[in-house]
């Protein structure tokens, strides 16, 4: 039986229009690099790399420099991993190792739901109701206890380094506590049994066990938290001060490469602030298209070796 | 044979475990935080005018923002129909007309990456794309970037969908003599639909609380949108400007309009999960 023509022609037109959208979905994201690298040449070819090293920033002299960005954004998405880590690893052992089925289901969907916050509502909650408990209890205390530490010198504003991180901390959680309960949740019961078996605690298992068993999910977790906290905006954009200082204490005012291009990109009249302004865009999807492909090559090489066969 | 003693394994075991019982309570103190916080003040906002006016001077009585409120409804609807069908006709390139070959699997590759792109990144490419090249901040340029924040979401989601549908109820399909078109539309995505639903109201809910990529592209506005090539008034940008403002109507508006787009896009988000439950029961 002969193949009707126009079902024939239904399916050219079907496959095509498929292999269009896919590849044009990847022509974008290649697009992405080339139209920042395009507009930020002037800021490329006037500073070069002295770009990344210096920490002048000067719409008026045209002066530019990224390194009190970077270093804003790599010290506020380090105190965010630092405390949402550990954080998630123990919710995590929570839902699927502690709580009851039906008081895992409600708490698992709350953690979620702090997933779905929009970013602009953690600012506004930072800003208005977090900053000023900061700035009355947290950071007075902390001064008061570990005051001689360089680390939390200077006037308690509620603002700054230490509050955008705990924000960030709390925006990440919900991205690597799923993850992570995934992974919890992948390590076979009969391994858990065998340890369960030798009189092992539910800690000793958890630790020895199936942290081990699934120690490269857990470090793939931590991959999607670093990604998602290092270009995080408006919350950021909030609380951290936007000061383009590099100081010590996680009390003082700072700047992330994302708050500054929401900051300024508006107001940027001139041409080099302009392409100073994307280059600082450019560095920042090149560290995330470095964690992202670092992620996958990770996931990729993990799933692998677990389908090897143990 | 010696026992090992109990008392300090079993110890540090009830503390891991009050530890991490406690954890789960932070987490659920912090949203209940947020979202009493938001709901008080928020509804402190909300009057008649914040729905129907234009806003008002700062100092000056009433004002609203109803052309926000249009606005952000506008450039999410243009969003979604350009990036919905966009992104599952990739998911059917992924999962379909190219399964298993080594160009989806790059391209895969590629969509995978493109999820973790923060979003000012995708605003910054806007700009220069679309704002740059004509001069003017639009109400288009916003909704092509959030278009574009969808795509890789609603194609993913899309791929994992229709990669669950088994092997034979394509094959019956074509067996009978249907074309692969009608075996995707009419059949997988039939099987799919819950999914391909939920995959799409997420996407949703995720760009509609977009704030990024809107600052250099929608900008914002205090009149009614009247054009989609000028500068388009939206929810987000108007909570960020007013936040930063010194005045206390202003930020009084911007809690509004924070519990306005919190209820929708938490509102979405929990539709679609239910959505999701309702077909997998």
């Amino acid at each position: 039986m002969a193949v009707r023509p126009t079902a024939r022609r239904g399916d050219r037109i079907y496959r095509g229009v498929a292999a269009a959208a896919g590849i044009g979905i990847a022509l974008v994201a290649v697009g992405v690099g080339v139209s920042l690298v395009a507009s930020s040449w002037p800021s490329i070819e006037k500073f070069g790399l002295s770009f990344l090293v210096t920490d002048r920033w000067s719409p008026v002299t045209e002066q530019f420099g990224a390194l009190s960005s970077v270093y804003g954004t790599l010290v506020s998405t380090v105190i965010a991993l630092v405390i949402a880590v550990p954080f998630s690893l123990v919710i995590a052992l929570f839902l699927v190792e502690l709580a009851p089925p039906w008081l895992a289901k409600p708490v698992g969907a709350a953690i979620e739901l702090l997933a779905a916050v929009p970013s602009i509502i953690y600012g506004m909650w930072g800003l208005f109701v977090f900053a000023p408990f900061m700035a009355e209890h947290v950071q007075p205390a902390l001064k008061n206890s570990l005051g001689f530490l360089p680390l939390f010198e200077g006037p308690p504003m509620g603002i700054g380094m230490l509050t955008a991180g705990i924000i960030l901390s709390l925006m990440v959680l919900p991205f690597i506590t799923a993850v992570m309960r995934d992974v919890f949740t992948m390590v076979p019961p009969i391994v858990k049994e065998a340890s369960y078996g030798m009189g092992s605690t539910t800690w000793e298992t958890t630790r020895k066990v199936t942290v081990r068993y699934g120690f490269s999910g857990l470090i793939g977790a931590v991959f999607l938290g670093l990604g998602r906290a290092v270009g995080e905006t408006m919350a950021v954009t909030f609380v951290i001060g936007n000061s383009h200082d590099i100081s010590v204490s996680l009390n003082a005012a700072g700047n992330s490469i994302a708050s500054t291009l929401a900051n300024e990109f508006t107001e940027a009249s001139e041409p080099m602030y302009l392409s100073a302004l994307v280059e600082l865009g450019l560095v920042l999807f090149l560290i995330t298209v470095l964690i992202q492909v670092g992620a996958q090559v990770w996931i990729g090489r993990t799933v692998k070796r677990a389908g090897g066969g143990l | 044979m010696r026992r090992r003693p109990n008392t300090g394994r079993k110890a540090q075991d009830l503390v891991v475990k009050a530890i991490s019982a406690a954890a789960a309570l932070l987490g659920i103190f912090f949203l209940g935080w947020i979202l009493f916080e938001v709901g008080k003040r928020g509804l402190g906002a909300f009057d008649a005018a914040f729905f129907t006016s234009l806003p008002a001077p700062p100092g000056s009585e009433g004002g609203g923002l109803a052309n926000a409120i249009l606005g952000t409804l506008i450039i999410t609807a243009i969003a979604t129909v350009i990036g919905v069908p966009l992104g599952i006709m990739s998911g059917v390139y992924l999962a379909e007309v190219a399964r298993g070959t080594k160009r989806a699997a790059a391209v895969r590759f590629i969509v995978n990456a493109m999820m973790g792109l923060p979003s000012i990144i995708i605003g910054l490419f806007v700009y220069t794309l679309l704002v740059l090249p004509f001069g003017r901040f639009s109400g288009f340029a916003g909704a092509v970037a959030l278009a574009i924040i969808m795509l890789p979401v609603v194609a993913r989601t899309a791929d994992d969908m229709l990669s669950l549908v088994p092997n034979s109820l394509r094959e019956a399909a074509l067996a009978l003599g249907a074309p692969r078109w009608r075996v995707t539309f009419s059949i997988v995505f039939r099987a799919a639909k819950a999914g391909l639903v939920t995959g799409v109201l997420l996407a949703i809910a995720r760009v509609s609380g977009e704030t990024a990529p809107l600052l250099f592209t929608a900008l914002n506005s205090v009149y009614w949108p009247t054009s989609l090539m000028e500068p388009m008034g939206n929810l987000t940008v108007t909570i960020f400007n007013y936040a930063m403002s010194p005045y206390a109507d202003w930020q009084r508006a911007a809690w509004g309009a924070s519990l306005l787009i919190m209820a929708a896009v938490l509102g979405t988000t929990v539709l679609a999960r239910v959505v999701f439950k309702e077909k997998k029961r």
